[in-house]
């Protein structure tokens, strides 16, 4: 055995590592969304599955984002058929419900799916504690240039996309872009909203 | 319920694998030859183990058990049984098991076949596998488990990724894709072997390794090609190769071990090339490695590229182990790889062969610099840049002509020196080849430098190897008095390797002209049509039939109907659909393929009138593609004949 050769010839492997290293800490996918910053699109869906008091909607009402002007709000892209929105929905929930009486809102939007399976879904959770909307043949989910599901998007007060998660959303990253979207003012056209701090690590998708 | 039996299994395994690990060298060490066969236990043991895990998977996936995270993953009750069953590798977790499965497989039939070799090259191969195995073991212990638990239990998955539950190849490609790249690691383990036990020195382990390189090469190949043809028969742009980096990743592979069946002739023969051709069996292992790394962690953006957890991480890990030790082992015994022969003459077949090492490997550097560039690229400047065709067309296309010329000139010349006479005789008759296929290039209307070049150098290559069947045949003719047939597969059976090997360069052939023509001769048109009008492409005539739609299982279908007319007679049809899945919000373009000797009349629905009114087909006459299909299978077809056990060497 030459251990001088293999010592100077192991060196070789250093720099493709490193460089391996370096490139698992990016993501190939994160291309970044020219959405937050940018009017969010306008949507009128219908509830299907009307969540629990105190977020509770009527079955049929139609919620509009413009009637949601000046507060924030939460859509959760889901569907039955996805697992790891199994993972997301507790959190969702109690979180949710947590924020109840303050000036946001949560809306699950059910994507390629029937509104029975999400219906039944819903229940055998055990519950959503806020309502969900049907949105037929995706149009939503196009407008807002859905990559899977969950994907969740934050609208600050502005009606502005601020920040969109892909994958289950933890319950920290929640509160914290919800509070700093609350603490914003609201109603200053020209500036751009700044991205709330978590923005720029956007985690791979899952699911 | 079966989840629980598979991850104890694997648990098991692990154990196993553990305990092959240390007795093996231990048994080494101590002198204690009684000892080997527990580590041969192990490696039986393991298979046996892996093989529960394997079925217990497919039998979760068919019973649709979805209390399993991997079959809630990719399982749905609407997926026919086919594609529930290949929705084994379908994904991250069950593709690792599947990997894991084959790996074991490996290990298991190396042990069988060579245990009773004396020496301490089978051992000690023996323990190389078992630590690639530990590797596989423990991800699926940990990142990749396929058998987590979901509770409560969903009532149904949104079943397989669509397009791979959209062609029957996707039953075939990734086997045989695995069976490849896993396999490298026998000719890897070979030379770990050679390396601790001292046989580098000697050449035999070289003809184990090759047969077995030979073997997982054989699968490798038909796995590209099988993969080529998925991408043209499904993806519906009508191509079979976009130098994708996961395409990219299972030929780059393919490049060296091609190199090092090639070189190991040369060790055979002339003792040359000791230190090259570890290299290349090693190089290649590292490489396949590499490519799992590239489509497993999530490092660069494709669409073969798996959603991941941390999995990235562990393979990082283990590329970084494979990557030290092997440069390490090599360069630590390189000293004592001394070369015996010598190059005699520049016209001889071992120069071509090191010609061809040289094309092969510089092809091997070029694919593999564009795979990685926009990695560097990154790192170093902060930009996101994608290495697109052109690179890679521009820098081998070169490479590619000069490989088919070689591959005309080595099974010419004989080994050691040619005597300008017989440089002469060998060299020269092909050139008619090399006219005659450049005409015809030129007369079908190839008109780009390459594209005729590619024409002229198969022309020659294709007379130069005909002719070796030629010359061999009609010499036993005249020695026993054969019939032609009789002549050609006695010469065939006499020598199975070097015939096996020329049958694969004409597969070969075939391919090159099926890639050269088509990619210069592609001709297609867009129209929307209202059923009775028809389209003109290539001198052929389509005809919309009928707009129609109907509900499957498992998706909606819309499809159209094109007769291929023939005057006024109907010669045949094709039928582009669209299937829409429910989980997928674009739908999947299904394109329909009527193959003719000539080529292939390709037709892809682009878009239709909800009531039936008019569709837009696009369609494209793709010269010679079938070609490539039908050479890939003679490829295949050398190598299954090389590596044909030699039952008795008939009498010549």
């Amino acid at each position: 055995m030459n251990w001088k050769r293999a010592a100077i010839a192991s060196l070789f492997a250093i720099p493709v590592i490193l460089l391996f290293a370096w490139g698992m800490t990016k993501d190939p996918k994160d291309i970044p969304s020219p959405l937050p910053g940018r009017e969010a699109p306008t949507f009128a869906l219908d509830v299907f599955a009307p969540g629990q008091p105190p977020l509770l909607r009527n079955v049929g009402d139609t919620i509009r984002l413009a009637d949601m002007k000046g507060e924030v709000v939460v859509l959760n892209f889901w569907a039955s058929w996805c697992l790891a929105c199994r993972d997301e929905h507790s959190t969702l929930s109690e979180v949710a419900r947590s924020y109840a009486g303050k000036p946001v809102h949560f809306y699950g939007v059910l994507y390629n799916d029937a509104p029975v399976n999400g219906t039944n879904w819903i229940a055998e959770m055990g519950g959503q504690s806020y309502p969900s909307l049907n949105d037929p043949k995706a149009r939503t989910a196009i407008d807002y240039g859905l990559y899977g599901v969950p994907e969740t998007f934050f609208l600050d007060r502005n009606g502005r996309v601020a920040y969109k998660h892909t994958g289950p959303v933890p319950a920290a990253v929640i509160a914290r872009v919800v509070d700093s979207l609350m603490a914003a003012p609201a109603a200053t056209p020209a500036a751009p909203s700044p991205a709330p701090a978590g923005a720029a690590s956007q985690p791979k998708a899952g699911g | 319920m079966i989840g629980t039996l598979a991850r104890d299994a694997l648990l098991v395994s692990l154990a196993v694998i553990a305990f092959g690990l240390v007795i093996g060298p231990v048994a080494i060490a101590r002198g204690k030859r009684e000892w080997i066969p527990l580590s041969y236990a192990a490696i039986y043991t393991n298979f046996l183990l892996v093989t529960i895990a394997t079925v217990s998977m497919v039998v979760a996936l068919v019973t649709h058990d979805f209390s399993v995270a991997y079959v809630a993953q990719v399982g749905s009750r609407a997926t026919p049984l086919l594609y529930t069953v290949i929705s084994l590798w379908g994904a991250l977790e069950g593709s690792i098991l599947f990997w894991g499965w084959v790996l074991a497989m490996y290990a298991a039939a190396v042990v069988w076949i060579n245990s009773k070799r004396p020496g301490n090259l089978v051992p000690y191969a023996g323990t190389a596998l078992l630590g690639v195995m530990l590797f596989f073991a423990i991800l699926l212990i940990g990142p990749a488990n396929p058998f987590g638990v979901v509770s409560p239990v969903p009532a149904d998955g949104p079943g397989p990724n669509p397009l791979l539950q959209n062609h029957i190849l996707m039953a075939i490609h990734p086997p045989l894709l695995y069976l490849g790249y896993v396999g490298m690691a026998v000719p890897f383990a070979f030379a770990v072997g050679a390396m601790l036990s001292g046989e580098v020195e000697r050449d035999d382990w070289i003809r184990i390794t090759r047969r077995w390189t030979l073997a997982s090469w054989a699968f490798l190949s038909a796995a590209i090609i099988a993969g080529m043809w998925w991408s043209y028969e499904v993806l519906g742009w009508g191509g079979y190769w976009a130098w994708d980096p996961v395409e990219n990743a299972s030929f780059i592979p393919w490049l060296t071990a091609t190199a090092f069946l090639h070189s190991a002739m040369v060790q055979e023969r002339r003792q040359m090339l000791r230190l090259w051709n570890l290299n290349l069996v090693v190089g290649t292992f590292v490489l396949t490695i590499l490519g799992t790394f590239l489509t497993r962690s999530g490092i660069i953006s494709s669409v073969h590229a798996f959603t991941t957890g941390t999995i990235g991480y562990f393979f990082l890990g283990f590329i970084a182990v494979v990557l030290i030790s092997a440069l390490v082992m090599v360069a630590g015994v390189s000293d004592r790889l001394k070369t015996v022969g010598h190059f005699d003459s520049p016209a001889s077949r071992e120069t071509v062969f090191l010609l061809n090492n040289l094309f092969l490997t510089a092809f091997c550097f070029t694919v593999l610099v564009g795979t990685l560039f926009p990695l560097v690229a990154e790192a170093f400047r902060g930009v996101k840049v994608s290495v697109g065709e052109p690179f890679f067309n521009k820098m081998t296309l070169p490479m590619m002509v000069a490989l088919l010329f070689l591959m005309g000139v080595g099974p010419a010349l004989p080994w050691k020196s040619a005597s300008p006479d017989e440089v002469k005789h060998k060299l020269l008759p092909p050139v008619i080849g090399a006219v005659l296929f450049a005409a015809v290039g030129l007369l079908m209307g190839i008109r780009n430098v390459y594209g005729v070049l590619a024409f002229a150098c198969t022309g020659y290559a294709v007379v130069a190897n005909l002719r070796e069947f030629y010359i061999g045949s009609a010499a036993r003719r005249s020695a026993h008095g054969e019939g032609w047939f009789t002549a050609l597969t006695r010469l065939i059976a006499g020598n199975r390797r070097r015939y096996g090997g020329y049958v694969s360069h004409i597969g070969v052939f075939f391919v090159a002209l099926g890639i050269a023509a088509s990619s210069s001769l592609r001709t297609e048109r867009e129209a929307t049509l209202e059923p009775g009008q028809s389209v003109v492409l290539a001198g052929r005539t389509a005809r919309l039939k009928s707009v129609w739609g109907r509900e499957e299982p498992q998706r909606s279908v819309i499809g159209v109907t094109l007769e291929i007319m023939n005057g006024d007679v109907v010669s045949g049809k094709v039928e582009p659909r669209m299937n829409f899945y429910p989980m997928s919000q674009q739908p999947v373009p299904t394109p329909d393929v009527k193959s003719y000797a000539a080529g292939d009349l390709y037709a892809n629905l682009q878009a239709f009138q909800p009531q039936g009114k008019n569709a837009t087909v696009k369609l494209i006459w793709e010269p010679l593609v079938p070609w490539i299909w039908f050479g890939g299978g003679i490829v295949v077809l050398g190598a299954i004949v090389g590596i044909w056990p030699n039952r008795r060497r008939s009498a010549a």
